[in-house]
């Protein structure tokens, strides 16, 4: 197969910095060289490929847009975008693994955690000598975190956690899990806090959901919590009800808005090359009016998504980036990207639906991607919140 | 230890080489750059050094300004320093050694590494002129090295695939082959460095080139293949050809 190509339209490249083309180049031979050669295999075995996560570590893609003194990279948002974009160009599994652990685990530590906390946790993310995931979700609550049930009762100089949580991306292959339980009644989402478990606490029970048709090369799991006794300071100090949480997701949207290009541009650079080399009608492909207002379509939205992701990344180090905007981000390039995995599909026949190919495996994929982190009807209502200022949520 | 790895900026090993109008030079449009694939191989082996028996690596590098790029990629791989010589236009070895060993007189080096050829000029003759104008011995083509004691042991890969063995006393300077190391990719704190470090910039004052260029033209095409048959009656005649005809085994 021809070598990857990514389309710059608007000449893109242009408002990127050597440094970020460097880094971009330097995560995209990464896929290349680690991602490519092993992803068909992982994803048909339903297995996350873990061979790479001490090298993800040692790429420093992990938490790279927090500060050097963490062990960081310190990287602007545009750098950080692009190492999602270019991880998702391989495999969104392995784009989520880099978004959960940067965004769901270090961020929420970063942001809400004590010194102590950042000193102790975030080196270690960052190097990815230890995992992490982000305890959320629960089998009853999506996309309405606020009604949890999982609870945390003080007792003495500890908390005692009892409830389950759902489709924890790396929940299998951690070490921590930054879980979110309401320390007052049920019906108080004010009471929400964030608690550093961690393996082999006493009542912690992680199991992998298998069997499915989406994001295959990722682990995901069931986190359960009997009794679980964490010292009081596992519980990060400065988040205080679903503020906490929905922090936490407007960071890993972010990075989601960006990752979805990188399969959206992976899908079309094969059709692309499919569509110049397939004869059909004695005539390639490409040269038929069909397949070309299909590409052009292609590359129109990707383009459109480049510069809302670009631009999203430059208020985001401005300080003035919205979650409103990260909303229509997340939901316009997760949605794009799906039309045009779909539209790949179709124009690589038979052989779209092939591993060899990429592109049924990325549909499959994005599948999962358009409803985790907040569907598409949940960000549209938060933009119709912007819009009209009237909830209409409930 | 100091160590000195020379590195050029060139067209990466999949740019599409077609000449430029002018008839000497190569067209510029669609060529993305590099460092010079075997440079990286020094690199790594400069970095190596480093890490084994500590001390300081120094990219020397003479190119355009814009060469910074390929200067900057070799910091975030793992090197400390970094000087351009700054020349605009496309040099040929004798004027890149010779602007080179001006510049590592005054440059502590213990060993000096190269790409043993550079994938635009393939002259592969810059490191040897530099060692010869700094009275240095030298071993191209390494494949394995191995320094102890102010000296380097050190395997070339020479003709017919034989190697050769060489030891030799440092200062030296040695030229890099592919096996000789696998060498590692910038990571992000690589690149947050190297967006930090100051790359000295001072002309290259080369003097004129040794070899001027008359055409530069594609190779012809290559010939239709020929079938000498089918099945295991064309196996004696393809041998036959592959003996006394291509002369290849």
């Amino acid at each position: 197969m021809a070598k990857y190509e990514s389309p710059d339209f608007f000449n893109l490249d242009e408002l990127l910095s050597e440094d970020d083309r460097n880094v971009r180049d330097t995560v995209r031979d990464f896929v290349d060289d680690n991602v490519m050669p092993i992803i068909e295999d992982c994803y048909e075995k339903g297995e996350f490929p873990k061979a790479i996560i001490p090298k993800l570590g040692e790429l420093g893609v992990l938490g790279a847009n927090l500060p050097e003194e963490f062990g960081c990279a310190g990287m602007n948002n545009v750098a950080y975008g692009l190492i999602n974009q270019e991880l998702e160009r391989g495999d969104s599994g392995v784009r989520s693994f880099a978004s959960v652990q940067s965004a769901l685990v270090m961020y929420p530590i970063y942001a809400y955690g004590s010194d102590d906390q950042k000193k102790k946790w975030l080196p270690e993310l960052a190097a990815a000598r230890i995992i992490g995931c982000f305890g959320l979700t629960e089998p009853d609550f999506g996309s309405n975190p606020s009604g949890m049930i999982t609870r945390a009762k003080k007792d003495g100089k500890e908390w005692v956690l009892n409830g389950a949580k759902m489709w924890i991306t790396n929940g299998n292959l951690s070490d921590i899990g930054v879980v979110w339980a309401k320390t007052g009644d049920s019906d108080d989402p004010k009471s929400i806090r964030g608690f550093v478990v961690e393996k082999g606490m006493p009542g912690y029970d992680v199991r992998e959901q298998k069997k499915k048709l989406s994001l295959r090369a990722s682990n995901t799991s069931e986190l359960f919590f009997t009794d679980v006794r964490v010292p009081e300071e596992n519980m990060l100090p400065k988040a205080e009800g679903l503020k906490g949480p929905l922090g936490c997701l407007t960071q890993a949207r972010f990075g989601i808005a960006w990752g979805a290009l990188g399969a959206a541009m992976a899908c079309y650079d094969t059709a692309k090359n499919y569509a110049a080399e397939r004869i059909v009608f004695g005539k390639p492909l490409s040269a038929h009016q069909t397949t070309q207002h299909k590409l052009q379509k292609m590359l129109t939205e990707i383009t459109k998504g480049q510069l809302m992701a670009w631009r999203l990344a430059k208020l985001k180090d401005e300080g003035k980036m919205t979650h409103f905007q990260v909303s229509m981000s997340k939901m316009n390039n997760v949605g794009i990207a799906l039309e045009i995995a779909r539209v790949a599909r179709e124009m690589l026949g038979a052989n779209g639906i092939m591993l060899e190919y990429h592109v049924a495996r990325h549909m499959a994929n994005l599948e999962s991607v358009k409803t985790y982190e907040g569907t598409n009807d949940v960000h549209s209502l938060a933009i119709g919140q912007y819009i009209t200022g009237h909830s209409a949520f409930a | 230890m100091e160590i000195v790895v020379c590195i050029r900026r060139a067209p990466t090993t999949d740019a599409r080489i077609k000449p430029a109008a002018d008839g000497k030079n190569y067209e510029p449009a669609g060529i993305n750059y590099d460092i010079s694939e075997y440079d990286k191989f020094a690199i790594e082996a400069a970095i190596q050094l480093k890490e084994k028996h500590t001390g300081k690596v120094t990219v020397l590098c003479m190119g355009s300004k814009e060469a910074t790029k390929e200067v900057r990629t070799a910091i975030a791989m793992g090197c400390d320093a970094a000087e351009l010589l700054v020349d605009e236009a496309f040099r040929d070895s004798w004027a890149t050694a010779s602007a080179l060993a001006a510049r590592l007189k005054s440059l502590p080096h213990d060993i000096v590494l190269f790409g043993w050829n550079s994938v635009d000029n393939q002259s592969a003759s810059t490191g040897q002129m530099v060692a010869e104008l700094l009275g240095l011995p030298s071993v191209s083509v390494a494949v394995s090295m191995e320094v102890a004691d102010g000296a380097a042991q050190i395997e070339r890969l020479a003709a017919g695939g034989k190697r050769e063995k060489y030891y030799i006393k440092l200062p030296a300077v040695v030229t890099c082959q592919k096996g000789l190391n696998k060498y590692r990719s910038p990571n992000m704190k690589g690149i947050m460095a190297a967006k930090k470090t100051v790359v000295a910039e001072t002309p290259a004052n080369a003097p004129a080139d040794g070899v001027a260029v008359l055409r530069l033209q594609p190779p012809p095409p290559r010939a239709d293949g020929k079938i000498v048959g089918k099945g295991a009656d064309a196996v004696n005649e393809l041998v036959r050809l592959l003996r006394e005809e291509a002369k290849v085994i």
